[in-house]
């Protein structure tokens, strides 16, 4: 099962390009979207990305970053982004391969790739929602978004 | 199965019969090819249907994908400052496999618009946050592409871009 709600986010540290690691503790005080997928160039997941891409702003408005993982390599990643113009960073869970996804419960072992799966964690590192999609199912953003907007509400 | 988290309004661009027994609505996008192909399907439905059927269309520009599509559906709405939404529409969709920032502007001059206003709200700011009301509105209510089409409400699943699937929705009620 994936990890739920009021769990607090697993620390990972990953390539987000070829020189450079993300890690969970860049995001303190901002909330983050980890939005895990099998495989780059994949139709669904190609979608997915792409959807983000166009949904940053608001995201954005939300206090909320948004970034993409699965076990493609950074080499991968960087030609992905490229080629789909994406402006937010892909994390390879390259090596040791899935550690990060198996973390958060979210790791095909059958396949060997990342499950689809989304979480969204706040300013202090707790996840708030969590959804695991097939994965031939574009999840959208709309969970997303209700999330995000409950989490301003609950602040209020 | 998602719903459409956004109700039909006076807000929205609408044609065929008021109160209708059916309103379709389709999130789309003017550079999307599969808008395209479901363009000529629509039309013809509206054809067929012309007492109980009421269609909207609501953007969904995919910009980063469709460099054009933002344009496109901001020409629509400055079609629209001057009562000419559906003319545009339609225009765009028929010459999507040439569309480029002059052929734009040609249409406008085609639709006899007023030039210099129709330049002006191309650019306007209330046009362009009514055009991302309508993509957040359509994220909202669970579309991640285009076309998505919701019936009475209820999103679309068995529309399979043939004209028969969108006709045989028409049918089921």
């Amino acid at each position: 099962m994936i990890l739920q709600k009021n769990t607090p986010a697993p620390d990972f540290e990953l390539y987000n390009s070829p020189d450079h690691k993300l890690k969970l503790s860049d995001f303190k005080g901002k909330r983050l979207i980890l939005a895990f997928y099998p495989a780059d160039w994949s139709p669904v997941c190609s979608d997915q990305m792409s959807l983000y891409n166009e949904t940053l702003r608001l995201f954005h408005k939300h206090n909320a970053e948004v970034l993409g993982i699965s076990v493609d390599s950074k080499w991968c990643h960087m030609a992905f982004e490229e080629n789909r113009n994406l402006h937010f960073p892909l994390l390879a869970d390259f090596e040791p391969k899935g550690a990060v996804s198996k973390k958060y419960g979210a790791y095909n072992e059958q396949e060997g790739e990342s499950l689809r799966a989304l979480f969204v964690i706040d300013e202090k590192g707790i996840i708030q929602w969590s959804h695991l999609s097939p994965d031939s199912v574009n999840p959208g953003a709309d969970g997303i978004l209700d999330a995000l907007e409950a989490m301003d509400n609950h602040k209020k | 199965m998602s719903t459409l988290r956004v109700p039909v309004s006076g807000e929205d661009h609408t044609t065929g019969t008021a109160q209708a027994k059916f309103v379709l609505v389709e999130y789309g996008d003017y550079q999307c090819p599969h808008c395209g192909l479901a363009f000529p399907f629509v039309k013809k439905l509206l054809k067929k249907h012309t007492t109980d059927l009421q269609f909207v269309f609501r953007n969904f520009p995919l910009q980063e994908s469709h460099p054009l599509a933002m344009m496109a559906a901001m020409a629509a709405e400055a079609a629209d400052r001057q009562d000419k939404f559906w003319e545009m529409h339609d225009m765009i969709f028929k010459n999507q496999k040439h569309l480029s920032p002059d052929a734009i502007l040609g249409f406008a001059s085609k639709l006899k618009l007023n030039q210099n206003q129709f330049g002006k709200d191309l650019r306007d700011q209330a046009l362009l946050s009514k055009v991302e009301a309508d993509f957040e509105g359509g994220l909202r209510s669970g579309v991640n592409g285009t076309p998505t089409f919701f019936l009475n409400g209820e999103q679309v699943t068995s529309y399979n871009e043939t004209y028969k699937s969108l006709e045989a929705l028409l049918k089921e009620k």
